[in-house]
């Protein structure tokens, strides 16, 4: 099934033996002149790249004060050595999150520090040659900037920012990756990350009210662009054409049914994804989140709420208002935005949906927390709601529950292995690899517990596991959205 | 790495899907499936032909659950899911079956 060899499931988790350099041979394709034109870079390596990049890094460094803490402090503890999902499923030391900050650490030190300008050697300063460059472009492209690195650092070293930084500079000498910024130029002409045009969006929309009436007998609407509507919902496009994802669109729209509250989506901002935060490219992910900001203007809405979709909602919780805000033209009486599982859990408090849990009784659920949902946002008013409320959601809809390790769930969350703009499919081999902590640790519940089912709400892990669970012994219908299972409970009409 | 078709060169992406789609033509589904080591059966071309059709009116391929309710209309609802469309192109209907019928690969969180 694959040319490379797939990781072992131990049941306990152990430390790896280290393997030197078994993964330089991956990097992704590089993007085309064009697709680095749309977004404002050079289109492939130019000539002075070696001044333009240190300039950019000297650019990053007084502008991130973040960014030249994180690569003055690190004191090679090592506490975060076993922690990143690549190292312990590629066995590659500089997938250690130590080992990459170093490749660009060394560089800063070199250029940027009073020893390593004199004392090179003794620093570990090295000059920024070309095989510098390429493993930057290697092993940048190997980290899923999931932060679980950084849960365990004690000084809070973030390598995900570092691993922006890097990206960033590399596209700033013309060295793009293709699967990224393919898709941020698709988001600019089109409005979505696969490029479905509004006409393909009207008619997926009005096969899913067909399909729905079909199966429940009640008209449940999935309306696009409609002016005046109350919430306008913004989701990854991958909602409208992937599965399981389609499946929690589906239940979304139910939810809203219930609810009796009128929705909209938009064609202009048909995607939550925001993949210029992938690339650390603050231009452009100002550029995506804006084009929110007009959609909820030129349709006047007065709520906003995300789907399920990890890093969009980071990029919502935290940056929203700072990148396309003020948003005072909304209700100021609900949460600006709010994630889709937060309105969801709200309507159950109140008792405002009937649940037929037993609808969901062929399965055994277990929950992946998203890494960025889980590490980098909130949900509700209370610390933790991000754990809680996905969970609460499932054991209003489910009548069997299952967590899996605590040291693989929460803010120990072990990414999919496809995050961070990593979801493609000339990275297959990482993404195996990758995923290899989580499917320990659902194996493990699904021997001891009898699990059936993941449910995740981030369509990079819903693709991701379709993907690589077959490699592990499972099938890809084992993962579902979570507003699939909202979706199979709720029962439509009066409530009674 | 380009593909020779019908005695004409034709260009391709680093994955193998035509750069110009005016290039398709039925043999290049042919001969990709040749190099996969499928043969293409009348389902296959249902789908392939599909594909095609939906893509020439929204520039698009269908999404999985369009493609699905169009094949089980035209080939009977058992065969109208993902699993047997899966059985048919195991690399995926949206890639494999988009690359046979010469469109772009969907790109996305997908």
């Amino acid at each position: 099934m694959a040319d490379f060899e797939v990781p072992d499931l131990k049941t306990y988790p152990r430390l790896p033996h280290i393997h030197e350099g078994v993964m330089a041979h991956s990097k992704p394709f590089l993007a085309k002149p064009e697709m680095q034109a749309d977004l404002g870079f050079p289109g492939e390596l130019i000539d002075n790249w070696q001044e333009v990049a240190l300039d950019k890094m000297g650019e990053l460094l007084g502008k991130y004060r973040s960014f030249q803490v994180y690569l003055d402090s690190c004191v090679k503890c090592g506490a975060c050595t076993d922690k990143c999902h690549y190292f312990l499923g590629t066995t590659d030391p500089k997938n250690m999150p130590v080992a990459r900050q170093d490749l660009l650490r060394k560089v800063y030190r070199r250029y940027f520090t009073f020893a390593g300008k004199y004392f090179p050697k003794l620093v570990g300063a090295v000059d920024l040659t070309k095989d510098v460059l390429d493993e930057w472009y290697s092993y940048f492209h190997q980290c899923s900037q999931c932060r679980r690195c950084s849960v365990f650092c004690p000084y809070g070293i973030d390598t995900a920012e570092i691993s922006m930084a890097a990206r960033e500079i590399l596209d700033s000498v013309g060295l793009g990756q293709k699967y990224c910024n393919e898709i941020i130029g698709k988001v600019f002409k089109i409005g979505n990350n696969l490029g479905l045009p509004g006409p393909a969006l009207k008619d997926t929309l009005e096969g899913l009210e067909e399909d729905v009436l079909d199966d429940t007998g009640v008209e449940v609407r999935y309306p696009l662009d409609e002016k005046g509507a109350e919430v306008l919902l913004i989701t990854p496009s991958a909602d409208f054409f992937a599965e399981p994802h389609v499946d929690g669109l589906i239940g979304y729209g139910k939810v809203f049914h219930q609810a009796g509250i009128s929705w909209t989506m938009s064609s202009y901002a048909s995607e939550a994804a925001n993949f210029g935060m992938f690339i650390g490219s603050y231009e452009n992910m100002r550029k995506v989140a804006l084009r929110i900001r007009k959609a909820a203007l030129d349709l006047g809405v007065k709520r906003i709420v995300f789907g399920e979709c990890g890093h969009a909602w980071r990029v919502a919780y935290s940056f929203l208002n700072t990148l396309a805000g003020p948003f005072d033209f909304l209700d100021p009486r609900y949460p600006v935005p709010q994630h889709i599982c937060e309105f969801t859990w709200d309507l159950i408090q109140r008792g405002a949906l009937t649940l037929d849990k037993s609808a969901n009784d062929d399965m055994v659920v277990t929950f992946h927390d998203s890494c960025n949902v889980a590490r980098a946002s909130r949900m509700g008013d209370k610390p933790g709601g991000q754990f809680h409320i996905p969970r609460e959601i499932i054991k209003a809809t489910c009548n069997h529950f299952v967590d899996m390790p605590i040291d693989t769930i929460h803010d120990s969350t072990f990414c999919c292995g496809g995050g961070g703009g990593l979801l493609t499919d000339d990275l297959m081999e990482l993404r195996v690899k990758g995923a290899m902590p989580r499917m320990r640790a659902l194996k493990q519940v699904a021997e001891e517990n009898g699990v059936t089912h993941m449910a995740a709400i981030c369509a990079i892990c819903k693709s991701q596991f379709t993907k690589v669970i077959p490699y592990y012994g499972f099938t890809m219908d084992q993962i579902v959205s979570v507003h699939q299972l909202v979706s199979n409970a709720i029962v439509l009409g009066a409530k009674q | 790495m380009p593909i020779e078709v019908n005695g004409k060169t034709l260009e391709t992406d680093e994955e193998g899907y035509l750069a110009n789609l005016n290039d398709w033509e039925p043999a290049v589904a042919e001969a990709m499936a040749k190099a996969d080591g499928v043969e293409l059966s009348e389902n296959h071309w249902e789908v392939i032909n599909f594909l095609r059709e939906y893509y020439e009116e929204y520039q698009i391929a269908p999404a999985v659950r369009v493609l699905t309710k169009a094949i089980g209309k035209k080939l009977g609802k058992e065969k109208g899911n993902s699993k047997y469309l899966y059985e048919l192109f195991p690399y995926g209907p949206a890639k494999q079956a988009c690359k046979y019928a010469g469109l772009p690969k969907p790109t996305g969180c997908v």
